[in-house]
């Protein structure tokens, strides 16, 4: 990969999110975050110049990236389908999506398509629980009240 | 009272147009009880405001039912340095998605109760903690606090009365475990989400080692009510000791799912049928998850007379926790369900202790084991051993919620577990 680097717009906002806290340190996973959208994971070269960026110990920021679940460890599809599978998504059928979002897309729930286009994840309770089942397409928008046929609709127009 | 629920009018999220923008707010009485409060400090005094609160016993919607005033009212006295209001967004309990609904209908709601509290507790820095599946709601509440600051609600001089307080968002990036309060904070300061050790509470040492009070966002929702119309007023609404407006959120084998406003002490029975719409294709109803996947399960048979509130739900062998309620129709197969629950668990514990740790795994693999039909009647035990094992010996409650589904599943629906096991040994002599 290339020399990574933000942009100045990156660092303003970076400033910003350092001007909210009393320490540099409680910017990292709000910094995380700006790599991640700018990059689409957050890879240990990205990890670094979060590092640099904030003048933090790598290993803090290694730490921190490796704990929380959305911070993608490595390169992810276009799309990422995280399929909510925990309690109430079980109850109204959130296996059977997940299955057959797998079956339909020919990968497992942690694999990526060969044209890189999607990304499978099975999730815990993303907090939809009374319109499941459901998924969340690369940590943003919420598809509810999950079908079949809705879930193929969703493939084919993203 | 709990009985009239049928012509209750909510009050955190009414059926308002656009409530969630300021203007509307405003024009619907919207921060007059910052106003009432600023415009006579004597007689709302810090003091006052905490008492009122108190008196009120708000129960902290977060899971756990503390008296929200109480809490208030352990921050030590101000030294000069800074104090920390955190409020817990983080919502992350299987079942549970009803704060998003305050981020999303009445966000103001939520500043306004915020801002009462940081005044009562002499803080000038609010930090929301928003977990980060919600970004969109997160951008919500952004939007109205960036209202609020422009119309002199929020920053320096507020409404020309002399007080400072700011209000930051923040959110986290997937780990269930920041809404454990201690972890939010570890969180809040930029590290992975282990929780502290209590004691010291947050309010001794809490944000950056400073005095810091967390509440959930329901929580803050409801103060602004009670300054507006008083405690006594707030405690007539609902249950007896554990009252007012709470949302109720109704998931699983229902015909209609989704949160609902209603007084505390409503009827279990009359939630599931009338307020959802009564058991999805007209099953029979089989058990219900009251307050969250933490909260024991109850049987259709242990439900009659039962109302959602802490104490009612006590005596019948659960907790309110966040009034999450997971419903399940007569086909739920209940080693299916527990095992999903323990997987759960497993897979959201921080790994600092072991009891919890190990005990999450084990809990888990166990109930896979019996799940596949290769379980035997002893390992039924060996799970209920494990949770005494788990519980109370951790630093957090983690292991606890992880604990508290196991056995109260496996003893309340025993023949079914045990089925599942004789089946297999059956099977392969
Ligand atoms: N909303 C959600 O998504 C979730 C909610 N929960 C709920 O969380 C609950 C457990 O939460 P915890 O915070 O561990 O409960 P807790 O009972 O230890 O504490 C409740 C609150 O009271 C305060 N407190 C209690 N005793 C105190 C004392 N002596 N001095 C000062 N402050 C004191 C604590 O700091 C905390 O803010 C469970 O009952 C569960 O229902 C659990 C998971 C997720
Ligand atoms: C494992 C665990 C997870 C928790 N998650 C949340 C949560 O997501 N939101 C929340 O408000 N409280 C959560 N709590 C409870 C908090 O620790 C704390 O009691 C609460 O935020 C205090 O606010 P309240 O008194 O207004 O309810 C959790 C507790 C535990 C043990
Ligand atoms: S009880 Fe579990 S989640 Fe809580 S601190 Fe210990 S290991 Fe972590
Ligand atoms: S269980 Fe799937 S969103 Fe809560």
């Amino acid at each position: 990969m290339a020399e990574l680097s933000f942009t100045q717009e990156e660092l303003d906002e970076i400033e910003k999110i350092k001007a909210k806290f009393p320490t540099v340190k409680a910017a990292t996973l709000q910094v995380l975050w700006v790599a991640q959208r700018k990059y689409g994971h957050v890879e240990p070269e990205v990890q670094q110049l979060v590092a640099e960026t904030l003048d933090l110990p790598a290993a803090h920021v290694h730490g921190v990236a490796s704990f929380y679940t959305q911070y993608y460890k490595e390169e992810m599809g276009k799309f990422v389908l995280d399929v909510c599978t925990c309690l109430s998504c079980q109850l109204c059928g959130g296996y059977e999506i997940l299955h057959h979002l797998e079956d339909e897309l020919g990968i497992k729930a942690g694999e990526t398509t060969d044209d890189g286009m999607f990304s499978i994840q099975e999730v815990e309770c993303l907090g939809a629980c009374g319109y499941a089942p459901m998924l969340q397409v690369t940590n943003g928008v919420y598809v509810n009240n999950l079908t079949e046929e809705k879930a193929d609709e969703l493939i084919k127009n993203l | 009272m709990a009985n009239d629920w049928r012509s209750f009018e909510p009050l955190l999220i009414p059926d308002i147009p656009n409530l969630q923008k300021i203007d509307v707010y405003e024009e619907n009485g919207g921060y007059g009880a910052l106003r009432k409060i600023l415009n006579d400090t004597e007689k709302w005094s810090r003091e006052n405001v905490t008492n009122e609160v108190k008196q009120a016993n708000i129960r902290g919607r977060g899971g756990a039912g503390f008296n929200a005033g109480l809490k208030w009212s352990f921050m030590p006295k101000p030294d000069g340095g800074p104090r920390y209001l955190a409020c817990n967004g983080d919502e992350s309990e299987p079942g549970t998605f009803k704060d998003r609904k305050i981020f999303e209908y009445n966000p103001h709601l939520f500043i306004e109760g915020a801002l009462i509290a940081a005044y009562a507790m002499t803080v000038d820095t609010i930090y929301v903690y928003i977990r980060g599946e919600y970004i969109d709601w997160v951008h919500m509440l952004q939007k109205a606090v960036d209202d609020a600051y422009e119309k002199g609600y929020l920053g320096k001089d507020i409404l020309g009365k002399g007080v400072d307080i700011d209000m930051h968002l923040t959110y986290g990036a997937g780990a269930y475990i920041c809404g454990e309060e201690t972890s939010m904070l570890e969180s809040l300061e930029g590290k992975r989400g282990y929780p502290r050790v209590k004691p010291p509470f947050p309010a001794q040492k809490g944000l950056w080692g400073r005095p810091t009070t967390i509440n959930n966002i329901e929580t803050l929702a409801n103060v602004p009510l009670v300054i507006n119309n008083g405690a006594e007023w707030y405690g007539n609404i609902g249950a007896e000791g554990h009252p007012g407006p709470v949302l109720y959120g109704i998931s699983g084998h229902v015909e209609n799912p989704g949160v609902y406003e209603l007084p505390s002490g409503v009827p279990v029975m009359d939630l599931i049928n009338e307020v959802a719409g009564g058991i999805r294709g007209g099953k029979n109803l089989k058990a219900l998850i009251p307050g969250g996947s933490s909260t024991p399960v109850l049987r259709a048979d242990q439900l009659e007379g039962v109302t959602m509130n802490a104490d009612s739900l006590r005596d019948a062998g659960s907790m309110m926790g966040t009034a999450g309620m997971v419903v399940m129709d007569e086909d739920t197969d209940m080693v299916d369900v527990l095992w999903r629950i323990a997987h759960f668990y497993h897979h959201e514990s921080c790994g600092q202790c072991t009891p919890c740790r190990d005990g999450t795994g084990w809990l888990e693999k166990i109930l896979l084991k019996i799940k596949n039909g290769e379980g035997e009647v002893k390992d039924l035990d060996l799970l209920l051993d494990l949770t005494t094992q788990m519980e109370g010996r951790t630093i957090c409650a983690l292991a606890d919620a992880a604990a508290w589904p196991v056995r109260h599943t496996i003893n309340r629906f025993r023949d079914e577990f045990e089925a599942r096991c004789k089946k297999s040994v059956h099977a392969v002599a």
